[in-house]
This record gives C-alpha cells, sequence and structure tokens, in this order.
C-alpha cells in the first residue's frame, strides 16, 4: 500500500511533546510553523499555534472535531486565510505571503467547486493556460482517463453523480501536477457506501500521481484508513502527530484516546514500566510515575462470567464481527468489545480481566 | 518575544480589492457629487433670500399639494391593491392565474401615457363623445393626477400583498379564530398587522415615485414641487429658486425614505415557530362572491389597461399611422441611442459596486452601497438639476452632451442594474473563485474567467431593466436632451401637452408595446421568486 518512503529518520523538535510524537521527515516538503489566526467576527474557528512538517508524497490528515481549526489551518496553507503569525515554507520557500495562484498548491473543495458554466473538459483544462492548446487537451483527456472518466469530457458538472464530481475536481488539481494537494472535508458530501469506496480510491490516485496532500476531516476513520500520519487538532493545536497505528495504540491524552476509537479511562498510581489500578497492577506501554490517567481500549479487557463477579453487564449491543457491552463496576461503567462467540446476558454478574500494555495519559 | 512581534504581519490588502474598492467609491461619489453643485446654487442667495423663498406661500401650497396628492394615491392605490391581492391569494377566484397577470400589466403604463388617456377619453372631441355621444370635463388637477399616477403604480403595491399574503402562516388566523376571534377581527388583529411590512414597501416605491413625477402632473398641471421645479427652471429662468425647491423636494424624498426604514424596523414579523408552516386557505366566495369579486377585477382592468388601450386605438384610428411612420422610427433610434449605452454603463458601474457588497463586505462597501440609492430615491427632476448645475461648473464639456444623459440614466437607474447582479453574484459560490485561484489564476483572470461568466445571467436582466426604464424615462431627459434629441417619450409629451392628441397617439403606442416587455422581465422574476 505505502509505496513511498514515508518519515523516515525523526529528531526532536524543540517543543515537541515530551514523547517525541512530532516527527519531521526527512525530505522535507511542507513546514508549517507557529500558525495562528484569530477571527474577530463570523464562525470560522481560531487557531492557536499549528506547527508540523510532511515529506514528498506523504498523505497527512488534519483530524479533529468541529471548529477546532482545522479547516482554517488548511485555508491559511492554500493562501486564502492568512495567517496572523506564523512561517509556511514549500520545498524551503517562505509561502507565507503569497497569493493562492502564486503558491503551486492544489486544493479540492468540500462542495468540489466544478465550474457549472464549462463542461468537465473545460473544467479540468482551466488551470492548464500555460501549456499549448494541443498540449492542454493532451493533458486533460490524461487526467480524465486516470479517474476514470473519460468518456464524460462532454458532460455539464451537474449532469454528474457526486462521486463523479469529486473525481473531476481531482483530476482538474491534478493536472497542474502540483506538489501538495489540499483536500477539505472531501468526502462529506458522499453517501456512506460511496465514502468507504471513494476513500481508498483518492488514495491510490493522489499515490499514482506523487503528490503530498493534506486531507482535513472529522471523521476518525476516514483519517486512519486514508492518511500516512495523522495530526490531531485540538482547539487550535496540534496534540498528537503519528502513523495512524501510533496514535491509536499510543494517544497521548484522553482527548485522543476517546477521539480516536473508543477508550476507557480509569485512574492509577504508575511507577516505571507497571501501574497500580483498580484492575490490579498493569504493565504500561511507556514509563510514567505518579498519578496518572491510563487509557484502556475496549478490546483491551476480558468478561470472565462469574456469580460472585464484582460487574454486572448493564448493556450489550450485537454488531456483527464483534459485541459491545456496557459493564457496570461499582460507580464506573466500562465499555467491553468481545468476538462474536460467547454471549453474555444483560444482568449476568463477571469479573474484568485486562490483558495488554495499557497507555498512561498526560 | 521579538521572534514573535516580527512573525506577526500587517495584513495588506489585495490589489483586486484595492481597485473595486476604487471602482466603487469613484461610483458613489458620482452619484452625489453633483448634489453638492445643486447645494452651491441654492447658497448663492441671500439669507434675507432664502427666507423670503422658503416661506412664501406658494412654497406651502406646493407642500400642502403634494402631500394631497401623495396621499390620495396611496390611498387609492391601496384600495384597489390590497382586495386585488386578496382575491388572488386568499380566495378560490375563478382565473385568478389570469387576473394575477391583469393586475401587474398597468406598469406598461407610464404615468403621462395614462393621463394622456385620460384626457383623450375626454373632452368634445374625445373617445367618449365621439363614440358614445357622452362629454365628460377634462380631468385635470388633483383629481386628474391621483387617477393616472393610481391606475399606473398600483401593481407595486398589489405584488408586496400578494407576497405577503400567500406566504402568510394559515395557522396564525387559525389559532386566532381557535382562540374565539371573529374572521373580521381576525383580519384586523391578525392579518393586517402582518401586511404591515408589504404595504409599507410598496407605499415607499409608490410614494417616491409620486414625489419625483413630473409627467403626468405636467399634462394634469396640477403644481406639485417637479412642476414648478421645471417651469422655474426652464421658463422663469430663476435657478436659485428651482434649486430651493429641488433641495425641499430630495429632502422630502428622503424623510420618506427614513420613515419607512423606521417604520419597518417596528414592524418585523418572520414566524417564529419552527417547521414548514401551513400553506394560505382559501376563502370560498360561493356564486355571489365570485360575481363581485370579477365586477371589482373587471372595473380595475378596464380603468388601468382598457382605458389607455381603447383611447390608443381611438385617437391612432383617427391619424394616418403611414404618414408618421418615419418620424416615429427616427424617434424611436434616438430613445435607443440612449437607452443602450445607458444599460450597459449602469451595468459596469453596478459590478464593483455589488463585488465590493456581496465579497468585500465593510462598513465602506455598505456606505458604497447606499450611495447607489442615491440615484434611485432623489426625484428625478431634482436629480438632473443637480447635473445641470454640475456641467455648467464642473465640467462645462459635458452640458448637453448624449455622453451627460447616459451618465445621469446609469446612476439614475443603479440600483435597478444592482439588484439582479448582486443576487447572481450570492449565488456564485466563493468556492469556485478559490478553486481558481488554486489552479494558478490570478485575481483578474479568476473575475474574467470565473465570476464574469457566472453573473452574467444577473448582468443582463440588470441591463434589460434600465434599458427599457431609459426607453420610457421623461423628466431628465426633458432637462439634460442635447438640442434637437427627440427620442419618442419627449416627443410624445410635447405633443400631448400642445394639446395633438391625435399625433401623440403613435408614440405612446411604442412606449406602451415597449414597457410591455419590462412587465415581461418583472413577472418572470416574480414567478421565480416563487409567486
Amino acid at each position: 500500500m505505502n509505496e513511498l518512503p514515508k518519515s523516515v529518520g525523526f529528531k526532536m523538535p524543540a517543543e515537541a511533546s515530551p514523547l517525541g510524537f512530532r516527527q519531521i521527515p526527512q525530505k522535507v516538503l511542507l513546514e508549517v510553523e507557529g500558525l495562528r489566526r484569530h477571527f474577530d467576527e463570523g464562525d470560522a474557528a481560531a487557531v492557536e499555534r499549528v506547527s508540523f512538517a510532511m515529506g514528498e508524497g506523504e498523505l497527512l490528515a488534519l483530524l479533529g472535531p468541529s471548529g477546532c481549526g482545522k479547516t482554517t489551518t488548511l485555508r491559511m496553507i492554500g493562501g486564502f486565510e492568512r495567517p496572523d503569525a506564523g512561517t509556511i515554507r514549500l520545498r524551503g520557500r517562505d509561502i507565507t505571503d503569497l497569493p493562492p495562484e502564486k503558491r503551486g498548491i492544489g486544493f479540492v473543495f468540500q462542495d468540489y467547486a466544478l465550474f457549472p458554466h464549462l463542461d468537465v473538459l473545460e473544467n479540468v483544462k482551466f488551470g492548464l493556460r500555460g501549456l499549448g492548446r494541443a498540449a492542454a487537451e493532451a493533458r486533460a483527456h490524461e487526467m480524465l482517463r486516470l479517474v476514470g472518466l473519460e468518456g464524460l469530457g462532454a458532460r455539464r458538472p451537474h449532469e454528474l453523480s457526486g462521486g463523479q464530481q469529486q473525481r473531476v475536481a481531482l483530476a482538474r488539481t491534478l493536472a497542474v501536477a502540483p506538489p501538495l494537494v489540499l483536500l477539505d472535508e472531501p468526502f462529506s458530501n458522499l453517501d456512506a457506501a460511496m465514502r468507504v469506496e471513494t476513500r481508498q480510491e483518492v488514495r491510490k490516485l493522489l499515490k499514482r500521481a506523487g503528490s503530498a496532500a493534506i486531507l482535513v476531516t472529522h471523521d476518525q476513520e476516514e483519517a486512519l484508513a486514508l492518511a500516512d500520519r495523522i495530526a490531531v487538532i485540538e482547539a487550535g493545536r496540534v496534540v498528537q502527530i503519528g502513523t495512524p497505528d501510533e496514535i491509536y495504540l499510543n494517544p497521548v491524552s484522553a482527548f485522543v484516546a476517546s477521539f480516536i476509537g473508543r477508550s476507557n479511562i480509569v485512574p492509577g498510581t504508575a511507577n516505571g514500566m507497571d501501574a497500580d489500578t483498580a484492575f490490579g497492577r498493569l504493565p504500561l506501554s511507556r514509563a510514567a510515575n505518579g498519578k496518572v490517567s491510563i487509557a484502556v481500549r475496549p478490546e483491551q479487557i476480558m468478561l470472565e462470567p462469574d456469580p460472585n463477579g464484582p460487574a454486572a453487564v448493564v448493556g450489550r449491543e450485537f454488531r456483527g464481527h464483534d459485541q459491545l457491552y456496557w459493564v457496570q463496576e461499582g460507580e464506573r461503567c466500562m465499555l467491553v468489545i468481545s468476538g462474536p462467540g460467547a454471549q453474555i446476558d444483560v444482568g449476568q454478574r463477571v469479573r474484568l480481566r485486562i490483558c495488554d500494555c495499557v497507555v498512561p495519559l498526560n | 518575544m521579538t521572534q514573535a512581534a516580527a512573525l506577526t504581519r500587517r495584513r495588506r490588502l489585495p490589489a483586486s480589492r484595492l481597485l473595486f474598492t476604487a471602482l466603487a467609491l469613484g461610483v458613489g461619489a458620482l452619484s452625489v457629487l453633483p448634489l453638492f453643485y445643486l447645494v452651491m446654487r441654492a447658497l448663492e442667495a441671500e439669507p434675507a433670500q432664502v427666507v423670503d423663498l422658503i416661506l412664501r406661500p406658494r412654497t406651502g401650497w406646493l407642500l400642502i399639494n403634494t402631500a394631497a396628492l401623495t396621499l390620495g394615491v396611496l390611498a387609492l392605490t391601496t384600495l384597489i391593491a390590497l382586495p386585488l391581492a386578496w382575491l388572488v391569494s386568499r380566495t378560490d377566484l375563478r382565473g385568478r392565474r389570469a387576473v394575477n397577470v391583469l393586475a401587474v400589466l398597468p406598469l406598461a403604463v407610464p404615468g403621462y401615457v395614462m393621463a394622456y388617456a385620460l384626457i383623450g377619453l375626454s373632452g368634445d372631441y374625445g373617445f367618449l363623445s365621439e363614440i358614445f355621444g357622452v362629454t365628460l370635463p377634462r380631468p385635470h388637477g388633483w383629481l386628474g393626477a391621483t387617477l393616472a399616477l393610481s391606475l399606473y403604480t398600483f401593481p407595486y403595491l398589489y405584488l408586496n400583498l400578494r407576497a405577503a399574503l400567500s406566504g402568510f402562516d394559515a395557522s396564525l388566523e387559525e389559532s386566532a379564530r381557535a382562540l374565539g376571534s371573529t374572521p373580521r377581527e381576525v383580519f384586523t388583529r391578525v392579518t393586517l398587522p402582518h401586511l404591515l411590512p408589504a404595504l409599507l414597501a410598496g407605499w415607499l416605491v409608490i410614494g417616491l415615485y409620486v414625489i419625483g413625477d413630473f409627467g403626468a402632473v405636467a399634462l394634469m398641471r396640477f403644481d406639485v414641487f417637479s412642476l414648478v421645479i421645471y417651469t422655474q427652471y426652464s421658463a422663469a429662468f430663476d435657478r436659485v429658486y428651482a434649486s430651493w425647491l429641488a433641495l425641499i423636494l430630495i429632502a422630502i424624498a428622503l424623510s420618506v425614505v427614513w420613515w419607512e426604514s423606521r417604520l419597518r424596523e417596528g414592524a418585523h414579523y418572520a414566524r417564529t415557530g419552527s417547521g414548514a408552516g401551513a400553506g394560505p386557505q382559501r376563502f370560498t366566495l360561493g356564486g355571489r362572491g365570485q360575481i363581485l369579486g370579477w365586477a371589482f377585477v373587471s372595473l380595475v382592468v378596464l380603468a388601468s389597461i382598457g382605458l389607455p388601450v381603447a383611447v390608443l386605438s381611438f385617437w391612432m384610428t383617427r391619424g394616418e399611422l403611414a404618414s408618421t411612420l418615419p418620424d416615429l422610427i427616427a424617434s424611436f433610434l434616438q430613445s435607443l441611442s440612449i437607452a443602450v449605452p445607458s444599460a450597459v454603463l449602469a451595468a459596469l458601474m453596478a459590478i464593483p459596486v455589488a463585488v465590493l457588497a456581496v465579497r468585500y463586505p465593510s462598513p465602506l462597501s455598505t456606505l458604497v452601497n447606499r450611495l447607489a440609492f442615491v440615484g434611485y430615491a432623489v426625484p428625478p427632476l431634482a436629480f438632473a438639476l443637480a447635473f445641470v448645475f454640475f456641467a455648467l461648473q464642473g465640467a462645462r464639456f459635458l452640458y448637453q452632451t448624449h455622453l451627460l444623459l447616459v451618465v445621469v440614466y446609469a446612476l439614475a437607474f443603479l440600483a435597478l442594474a444592482l439588484g439582479p447582479i448582486r443576487s447572481a453574484l450570492y449565488q456564485a459560490r466563493p468556492s469556485l473563485e478559490e478553486a481558481s485561484r488554486a489552479l494558478g489564476q490570478g485575481p483578474f483572470a479568476t473575475f474574467r474567467r470565473v465570476t464574469l461568466p457566472m453573473i452574467r445571467p444577473g448582468v443582463v436582466a440588470g441591463m434589460v431593466l434600465v434599458f427599457v426604464i431609459a426607453m420610457k424615462e421623461l423628466p431628465i431627459a426633458f432637462l439634460l436632451a442635447p438640442v434637437g434629441f427627440r427620442p419618442l417619450a419627449i416627443t410624445m409629451f410635447s405633443r400631448t401637452s400642445e394639446g395633438l392628441l391625435m399625433e401623440a397617439a403613435p408614440y405612446a403606442g411604442a412606449i406602451i408595446a415597449f414597457s410591455a416587455v419590462f412587465v415581461g422581465v418583472v413577472l418572470r422574476h416574480d414567478r421565480k421568486a416563487g409567486g
């Protein structure tokens, strides 16, 4: 899947989190440093301080709840929003003050923004004015072939389905061969079934074109499936950046632990690589000391039926490939995911067992 | 923190925004600047003389006449438009779709043509005496002017009231019934208060029109401000008195606008609940109701459309159409030679103003948009007089040129062009322009390749509106027409005022035919707005 080398060799930046999750790939394409943007009015979300770097050909997802400033960040990189402070460098060149058309960065809009007065082919040709007429025509056809819409050049945008419109928007952007493409919630206008199908399609297209891309989304599943790395944004700041696996397995905060996948947060007392909790002494994924919150993924917990157990099942949802249990133990309600096999009924007494490394949170 | 300070940058305005701002400010300044010349001319008088001018009994009479005419027209148009709107939108009147069109059609008959029709109807050799042997005295003065203006302007009120009535949430009326009100109480306590914003909007348009009208009052010889301004300026050559009258007239018009906006602020009746809201329930008329309803509709249609059509046909068959045709065509071409460039210029002026308002909203853009409405709110004769003084003192080379007339038309009708262009811009999503920028197109290439093609329908609609209005415009042309310039409206007006009804008929016919296009545009727009 990952044809291109991603983030090789990391150095610890000055203001990185203590865990060093801010990674800078060696062949840097884009560096964003201390971006800040506040609005006097309107409902656009503020950006407090966003810094990250990404490599050539990398797919980075900016993931966060709505109103966290991820779209504002994207628009600043694209040149549609001027930052109050901070710098943006593309291949080492400072582009912070350049207008959008001089940046050479592609942008795919949430509503695709296809020009309604032009047909599909003319839309794809729109940015190819430097080329000769014949060359532009050839390039546009090539792009339409790439996105699998070869025969539809003469159609008008409104005659296409949502998925087709999106592919035209992508073809139009990729036609000018930008080193970086920005995608603002690209799948939000598609229905659920189309979304899953399209996102692998888009990933393949971007990889084939060799363009790096930044994708803004609030859908963690989308980010996990599509991105090489994910930057989690909370209230205008990047709180963690890393590969999907790293972020899922080693969330730095309760916010990240609950926003990407689901987590049970339990208190404990850490002592190096172990912590004492209500579930006994548990191994930690990284060293910590003193009182900590600990994230326990629902699939890390095993349920054992026990008539004298301290906990009781209070809810159950069968989901086919697995089942979800809500288990009440004293004051605490825990979420547990187990395989589709043995069924435990609501009301039954159980014992909880945690059988894996758990993550101490900052 | 010096680094942070260095990173904090001042926001620079992009060149495109600066250009649009400069252009829009230029347009705004152009519509206000001449008014200063009007003020300067007025201030040439000695203070004592000014007091004498303003306090002379004549001015008082003019005020009373203007007020009487405005109130008369507002009352009569309400009496016509309210029942008509109610019949069409709230009852099961048969053929109400046709009534809807018939109720808007009178807009095609300008006030001075309506006045012509009323004059041509009566008198010793008029339509009635020749056909039916009944001789009515020729209407003149307050009654004649009120009739002529009301029969032409009531559609403005009708359109507003019908939109309000058909968009009205029936559940409000039903709640009132459920709370124990009689139908009559429901109308006065619920329906009527909700119609207030529509009434005010219609009254504003009609009021401004009446205050500014010149043709109808001149033909009916009713002394109101605009008529006297004209006679003072052109016959008595008392330009200082004319300026003072023009300033008073402008003050009246602006206070009408101000009062309307004050009253409308107090009358904000958006539905507060959620949900779709029930559509209006139609009142069942019954047999007698249908007859009464149609009797009313027939009366209105006969007076507002039947009358001018019949009188015009009568006078046209009296004259020899063939012999007047060359003159008619020449006159038509002259009208065209002004109306076409005016429409283009108005659209060109409206585009930067609209772009500024829609894409870069700020206090400055609000100001510029207000200035763009000056030409619409200021009565045409006062507006034209200001430009006469401006040309005489500030730009002599422009005086009595086609160019000046074109510029004044463009400014006077700027608001008409602005409406459709602005709504087209609102519909053109900003992301389309941003997509073009991201594809490497600069702001000007983006405007040419994306924005302009998308707002083209709005630009065309704006140009059509200005074009048709300019084709039939009278008072501005009267003051600013270059020597020898005889467009349709002026020719028709001067022949009518000389009593040459037969000779005026073909010109009046041409104007009506042309204005029907305008009504067509209004009706189409109205239907698109979900009428």
